[in-house]
């Protein structure tokens, strides 16, 4: 289990590096987006328009953040289960899309785009959002405003803790990890 | 006639709303306190202690524990003896649902057409509202936030009666082990068996608001309560999915009569972020 301190955006090479297990605190910008917006970028992208962000070597964290209370850049912001977005991560994967921040498993569909472009999967820790809102320094709605908290925001990290759950190799800590640890 | 104006639970129901979703019960920091000690994997340490750590943030911040600050489920116990004055109830309570989200910085989670999936109802109404009566001149009032992760998890399953114990057993251990990582383990699992298909679900949700450690009163169904929890710890499922020995803090089985034709039998998962608060008026 190897620690790293990536800054985004992440190139292939990073990304080939991360084998699952290994911690990762993230710096930079990263973009939040849920269902709602996932459905909206692939739309976007299949009728050939500008996304909102650049996708090359993006990292998208899947949160519908709390409202800022004042004088916070965001309110508590953990993440949310990630197979409801396995439909659309493979074409922003195809598109440069190099990292996804979630909780949960991802299905065959995805892995398969991780291992062909060169993408990873972070899992963040479900629950710990007031803690996890700490590591955002600043946060600014640049989409899709009226899904609320499930606009697209790009948001400035600062040592976003995550571990490599899934890597560009198969490599998965949702099965690993569980066999390890399974008593019989 | 004791009687209680509608603004008085207005009040409370904002109150229990933001308290709830700011501060951890006690119970259950504690016993995740309890198997962090007892955790083997260093990554799923790691992910408890993050879990811990959060509590106390959110709790200085006044922050929520989590950003999905739920479905505002609200169970009322009203004493026979109790008179509401002033207003609709029903109302009362809705408004304290928007007051609560809207002045503690809670997320806006409810879609008002569950098809059409839109608009957002903007203050987190309607919330889901269970009434009771029973003895006494006091009422009652639970607010308990409901996050959809784990509930995406829950089942409900009307079973076989030749499924008998065992069939019931492996429904139940099952629900919680191919949920994996999604409902946020460690979770806490309620467990409904017997009475009608929904009161299956209701009493599945409503063992939920059980204090940790606090076991079913009949001596069969404690046992295996303690029994199941231990089957579901050994799956490695562990803190998050990841891998780990501590992938739920408590078992609360709640049983009703059933049919003779019948077996139903429902699994409402709750994410470690286990809120729930009440007050007695």
């Amino acid at each position: 289990m190897a620690v790293y301190h990536l800054t985004t955006p992440l190139s292939e090479e990073d990304v080939r590096k991360l084998r699952a297990g290994d911690e990762v605190y993230l710096s930079g910008i990263i973009y939040t987006a849920r269902d709602a917006a996932h459905k909206r970028l692939v739309e976007m992208i299949e009728k050939g328009e500008e996304l909102p962000f650049p996708l090359e070597g993006s990292v998208i964290y899947y949160v519908g953040p709390a409202p800022a209370p004042p004088g916070k850049p965001i309110g508590s912001a953990g993440p949310t289960t990630s197979y409801r977005m396995d439909a659309y991560s493979p074409i922003l994967i195809a598109h440069g899309q190099r990292g996804m921040i979630g909780k949960g498993e991802r299905g065959p569909e995805v892995v398969e785009a991780m291992k062909k472009y060169g993408a990873v999967y972070f899992a963040a820790t479900g629950g710990a959002a007031a803690l996890i809102a700490k590591s955002i320094v600043s946060a600014e709605v640049i989409a899709f405003p009226e899904l609320m908290s499930e606009a697209i925001r790009r948001l400035e990290v600062k040592d976003f803790p995550v571990i490599v759950a899934q890597d560009s190799y198969g490599g998965n800590m949702y099965r690993e990890g569980v066999e390890k640890y399974k008593r019989a | 006639m004791r009687e209680i104006d509608v603004s008085q639970i207005t009040e409370a129901v904002a109150k229990l709303c933001m308290d709830s979703n700011y501060y951890i019960p006690e119970d259950v920091r504690q016993r995740i306190i309890e198997m962090r000690e007892k955790e083997e994997s260093p990554v799923a340490k790691a992910i408890l202690d993050q879990i811990l750590k959060n509590h106390e943030v959110a709790a200085e911040e006044k922050m929520p524990i989590c950003q999905d600050t739920g479905f505002a489920v609200v169970y009322v116990e009203i004493g026979q003896d109790v008179r509401i004055v002033g207003g609709d109830i029903k109302e009362a309570i809705s408004k304290g649902v928007a007051k609560g989200y809207t002045e503690g910085y809670l997320r806006k989670s409810i879609l008002l057409d569950p098809l059409k999936r839109q608009p957002n109802s903007g203050d987190n109404t309607p919330p889901v509202i269970w009434f009771d009566i029973v003895p006494g001149d006091k009422l009652k009032i639970t607010v308990a936030p409901k996050g959809g992760g784990s509930e995406n998890m829950s089942r409900t399953k009307m079973l076989r009666p030749s499924d008998g114990v065992e069939g019931f057993k492996k429904f139940v251990i099952e629900s919680v082990v191919s949920a994996g990582g999604n409902p946020c383990p460690p979770v806490i699992v309620g467990v409904g068996v017997g009475g009608t298909f929904e009161k299956c679900a209701w009493l599945a949700k409503k063992a939920l608001l059980r204090k940790i450690g606090e076991r079913n009163p009949d001596p069969f169904y404690a046992e295996l309560e303690m029994e199941i929890l231990e089957e579901i710890n050994k799956s490695g499922v562990g803190p998050m999915g990841l891998g780990g020995r501590t992938t739920a803090l408590e078992v609360f089985i709640e049983q009703f009569p059933l049919h003779i034709a019948t077996f139903p039998a429902a699994v409402n998962l709750n994410c470690h972020a286990a809120r729930h608060k009440e007050i007695v008026l």
